[in-house]
Formats: structure tokens, C-alpha cells, sequence
């Protein structure tokens, strides 16, 4: 889940009989199952909520290919290597489609990218933790992956359509990236004690921060509830985190990997394990900043962004000239 | 088709393949180091595939290299387990990344280059280069078309886009000499058919790059030194260091799978 504890601007969500006729139409029209698209109508809480919304996913992509591009120089192999660069490309390619589906909306790619950069909206907590050895590629793409692909798959039938199509796309190539982790999990698992000792140390440090990509438990928040009467939250965080915890117990067991949790039962009545949550107080101090990665993470995107000044200015002087070139000759 | 095995000596046909491969990773990593980093997403994007394309090649002309020379090392072994002396690309492609000119400025030097190098290994007698030479052929045309249309725009850009493309330009020259340097093993290899002399590039490279300078307004410098060593093992300082980062796990755990 790449965007957490979006907030909507509601207080309460209203009943049908409460809305003006134009919002009741609208809210008839998602509970029919309808798509919106830009040129239509809505409510500017609506708006507003999908641009922080699909916003903050964009900048999660952009700032999630900086832990996976800490090993691309480093990859132990070809192929891994080139599957690894693939793989962040596909990232900044998934941010390219968001922030085109924020630009439907009103918002240019620019000022949510100034946004981000003057702390104004965030990215996904889990980009502000480090990726210290190879396993940790691995852990990425299959626990990383895994719980942004619990979220995204009900996304694909949200009731924006851009956003919903960008979601079909992005689906198909998140769950080969979280193929290729576990893949990298594979062999990591099944090979040399001190492959053993990464693999293991990778998912005891990635464990609890995935369950947090979900977000706090929300079944009392108003913003969610909002969230999902539009349509565009489809989940509550802890039904997906359940989900999570659900599929990826058995792959651990099956890699030969202990997952960190005392508490790890499997309760046969509610038919999904019992688990620990994490520490929460941690979780709040990474959104605050104090995550072991958020600085360098932020300095990383500032300074491409700064560098690059030159280049998106030489680029937009030369085509500037053409145009000119191009009148004068006319 | 004769394969090249018949016409000439193994050690010749290694050391030029890996002139080929050793290149194409090289660059194939300096570029990738921008993952994340790039000016623009959209670049972002493009350097990313102009990588996977290079170190896709690499892969392609070192297991090559590899099965000519019969000792059991393919790609990998070739690519984590040699050191810099033993590496024989040239200079220009371990030069750092520096600012996005003079990654861009490296790319665009030596696109003109393999251009022309490629589409003369198409005809190559031995099908296995012809073969590389053809897939590659077709991205390294690309690959050109890209920089030399960003070279021109930031040439032609603002005065601070055209200072720092003229100052890629003037810290690079004196390391795109090398490429047309003809030794023994080009030698060899032209009289066998199997590859072009270097040498017979440089009419086509010059044209390419005079045409690409004119119109990014750039002057090349007229000093004609040229930096060599890369093909005998004699490197700059930054390939030691390129190769201590990409070689890191294959040395630290040796023998592991990955």
C-alpha cells in the first residue's frame, strides 16, 4: 500500500438524503459501479482527496527506486542485475502513470513534485528503511510488493477511471516484481549459511514495516469510511493486512525462514493467523521524519531534482527556439 | 558461414570480444548509476533502458568470449572475477558519470562509434558476431538517435546548458582517440573477415559527430592527443573503484549462489 492515511476533509459521511441533488447523483452513479472521469462532475472533497491520494503513490514509486537502486551497481550477477535495473524502471515508469492520472485532476506533475520536496505530502513509510544486504532486494519484492499488491488489486476497479487503468497496468508488472523477490528469497534461503543469515536477517527487519504499509487500524475513521462510500479505498487496512499476513506465513515456512513474531498462531476459527501489530509509535515517528532513511531519501530526490535544473531548462529553451525558428520562417 | 574458430587463432578472438564486452558493461554500469537520479523522470526511464540494452550486450559478447576460449568462465565469471588489468574496454566508457552532459556527452561519443562498428560486424564471418551485431545493431541506433538529439538541444539550449555540454565535450575528447587505434588483434581479426579495422570507422564517426556539434552549436577541441591503455589493461583510476562496488559480492562470498 503505497498510499497511507489519506484524509478526505469529511467529518461525517452523508446519507444520500443529506446530499444536493448534483452529489447525490454522483454518489448513485458510483454505487452503480460507473466510472468517473475527469470531465465529469464531482465534489472537491472527492478531488482533493484522489489527488493526495494517487499523489502520494506517485512519490512512493519515484522515492522506492532509490532502496532497490542502492544495489543495482551492486547486483551478483548479470541477469540479476538487469532484471533489478528492469524492475526500478518499471517504478519510475508506474510513477510516470500516476502523476498523469493526478494531472487529470488539475494538479501538474511539478507541484506535487514541489510538494514532496518541501515536506507538504508524503510517500509510503516504508522507503525510509535502508537495504543493507543483497536479501534485502529480496525481501522488497516479495514482502514490499507483496502488501502494495494487497491494496492495488481492488484498486484496479476504483471509481476514478485514469486511476483505475493505471492500476490494470501496474498490477501485471508488480506481481512479477514480486515474483523475482521471492525468487531472490529462493535462492538466497536455500543457499550458503551466510545467504541463510541475510535472508533471515531480511525478513526480521522488513516484517513489521510491511504490516505498517497498511496503515493504523482504521475501522473507526471517518476519512475511511469516506474513502470507501467514493470508492476509491476499497479495503479497510486491517482486512488487507490480515490478507498479507494470510499468504506470505506459508511462503516463509516454505523458505526455511522464521518469521519474527512470537505471537504467530494460526486460529482456526476466524480461518487466518493471529499476529502481533507493530510498534505504532515507531510508525508515527517515520512520518514525522525519524525513520533511518527519510533525510537521505529526501536529499536524494532534491538534489536530482536541483542537478537537473539546467537540463529541463536547456531542454525547454531549445524547444522554445524551434518555435520561434519555425514562426519566422512561416 | 565459417565459424571464426576455423580462421584464427582463440586468444586473438578472446581478447577482441572482450574489447566488445568489457565496453558495453562498463558503460552498461556507469549508466545504470543514475537509477533514481535523473533529471527528469522521463530520462530516468531512457538511461534505464539504455543499460539494460549495454549489459545486455555485455552478456552477450562475454559468453561468447567465454565458450572461444574454452576454460570454462562464462559471463559472470568473466564480468566479477577479473580484475581491472584484465578488462579491455576503453577509457572513455569507465570515465565517471560526472553532471548529465558528461554522461551524456560519453554516451553520445560512443554511439557514434558503435554505429558504424556494428553495422559492419553484420557482416562479420563468423554468424555468431553477426548475429550480436545484429540485435545490438538495432539499439545502438536508437541509443544514438537519443543522444545525439539531446546533445543537440542542451548544446542549443540556455548559455548554462551549452557551457557545461562544451565542457563535457572538451574533458572527454582526448579519450575517443582510442577507439580507432588498430592493433595486432584488429589487425588479425580484419584479415579475417571477422570484424572491421577500427581505423576504418573514424571517416563515419567524425561525419556523424561534425554534424551533431554543428547544430548543438559545440566546438570540438583541435588537440589530436589521445588517451590509450584501456585495450591492454591499462586504465584510469575509476575502474578499480567501478569494479571494486560491482564486484563486491561475487569476491566477499565466493563460490555462492545467487
Amino acid at each position: 500500500m503505497y498510499a497511507q492515511m489519506v484524509k478526505t476533509d469529511a467529518t461525517k459521511v452523508r446519507s444520500l438524503s443529506e446530499m444536493t441533488e448534483q452529489e447525490r447523483a454522483f454518489q448513485e452513479r458510483i454505487d452503480r459501479g460507473e466510472k468517473i472521469e475527469p470531465t465529469d462532475w464531482m465534489p472537491e472533497g472527492y478531488r482533493k482527496t484522489l489527488i493526495r491520494q494517487i499523489g502520494q503513490h506517485a512519490h512512493s514509486e519515484i522515492v522506492g527506486q532509490l532502496p532497490e537502486g542502492n544495489w543495482i551497481t551492486r547486483a551478483p550477477t548479470l541477469e540479476r542485475k538487469a532484471i533489478l535495473l528492469a524492475k526500478v524502471q518499471d517504478e519510475a515508469g508506474h510513477g510516470l502513470y500516476l502523476y498523469c492520472a493526478a494531472e487529470t485532476l488539475g494538479v501538474s506533475r511539478d507541484e506535487l513534485i514541489e510538494l514532496l520536496h518541501a515536506g507538504k505530502m508524503k510517500y509510503s513509510s516504508i522507503f525510509n528503511y535502508p537495504t543493507l544486504t543483497w536479501a534485502d532486494i529480496g525481501a522488497v519484492g516479495w514482502l514490499v510488493d507483496g502488501a502494495a499488491i494487497m491494496n492495488q488489486v481492488p484498486l484496479q476497479r476504483t471509481s476514478f477511471g485514469p486511476y483505475s487503468r493505471a492500476m490494470i497496468r501496474i498490477c501485471k508488472e508488480e506481481s512479477f516484481h514480486q515474483r523475482q523477490g521471492y525468487d531472490i528469497m529462493m535462492k538466497m534461503a536455500k543457499g550458503s549459511p551466510a545467504q541463510r543469515r541475510m535472508a533471515q536477517d531480511a525478513l526480521n527487519r522488513f516484517w513489521y514495516p510491511s504490516l505498517m504499509m497498511f496503515g493504523p487500524s482504521d475501522k473507526d475513521s471517518v476519512h475511511s469510511a469516506q474513502s470507501m462510500a467514493w470508492k476509491i479505498k476499497i479495503n479497510t487496512n486491517d482486512e488487507l493486512r490480515q490478507k498479507f499476513v494470510d499468504q506470505t506465513v506459508p511462503q516463509a515456512e516454505y523458505l526455511g525462514l522464521t518469521v519474527p513474531d512470537e505471537n504467530l498462531k494460526w486460529n482456526e476459527e476466524k480461518g487466518g493467523y493471529d499476529f502481533s501489530e507493530p510498534d505504532w509509535s515507531e510508525f508515527f515517528e517515520v512520518l514525522k521524519g525519524n525513520g533511518p532513511c527519510n533525510r537521505e531519501r529526501m536529499e536524494a530526490r532534491v538534489r536530482a531534482w536541483e542537478d537537473g535544473a539546467w537540463v529541463r531548462d536547456g531542454l525547454m529553451a531549445h524547444a522554445d527556439k524551434r518555435v520561434a525558428a519555425r514562426t519566422a520562417a512561416e | 558461414m565459417a565459424s571464426a574458430t576455423d580462421l584464427i587463432a582463440n586468444d586473438i578472438q578472446f581478447e577482441w570480444l572482450l574489447r566488445r564486452g568489457d565496453t558495453a558493461l562498463v558503460l552498461g554500469h556507469r549508466v545504470s548509476e543514475w537509477c533514481g537520479h535523473s533529471p527528469v523522470l522521463e530520462e530516468d526511464i531512457a538511461l534505464a533502458n539504455v543499460a539494460l540494452d549495454l549489459i545486455g550486450q555485455a552478456r552477450m559478447w562475454l559468453s561468447l568470449a567465454g565458450e572461444i576460449e574454452g576454460q570454462g568462465r562464462g559471463e559472470n565469471e568473466l564480468a566479477y572475477l577479473r580484475d581491472a588489468w584484465d578488462f579491455r574496454n576503453f577509457l572513455l566508457a569507465e570515465q565517471p558519470n560526472g553532471d548529465f552532459g558528461q554522461t551524456l556527452m560519453r554516451q553520445f561519443l560512443i554511439d557514434a562509434y558503435q554505429v558504424p562498428m556494428l553495422e559492419a560486424l553484420k557482416g562479420s564471418k563468423d554468424e555468431r558476431i553477426a548475429a550480436i551485431a545484429a540485435k545490438a545493431g538495432k539499439e545502438v541506433a536508437y541509443h544514438l538517435d537519443r543522444s545525439a538529439d539531446l546533445v543537440i538541444r542542451l548544446g542549443d539550449g540556455t548559455a548554462e546548458s551549452h557551457r557545461r555540454m562544451q565542457q563535457a565535450l572538451d574533458a572527454l575528447w582526448s579519450y575517443t582517440g582510442e577507439m580507432f587505434v588498430s592493433d595486432a588483434v584488429d589487425t588479425a581479426m580484419a584479415d579475417a573477415g571477422l570484424a572491421p579495422d577500427p581505423a576504418s570507422l573514424k571517416a563515419a564517426w567524425q561525419e556523424t559527430v561534425d554534424a551533431v556539434l554543428d547544430q548543438a552549436t559545440l566546438t570540438a577541441p583541435e588537440d589530436e592527443f589521445a588517451h590509450t591503455g584501456g585495450l591492454t589493461g591499462r586504465h584510469s583510476e575509476h575502474l578499480g573503484h567501478l569494479l571494486a562496488e560491482m564486484q563486491f559480492l561475487q569476491r566477499a562470498y565466493p563460490g555462492a549462489t545467487w
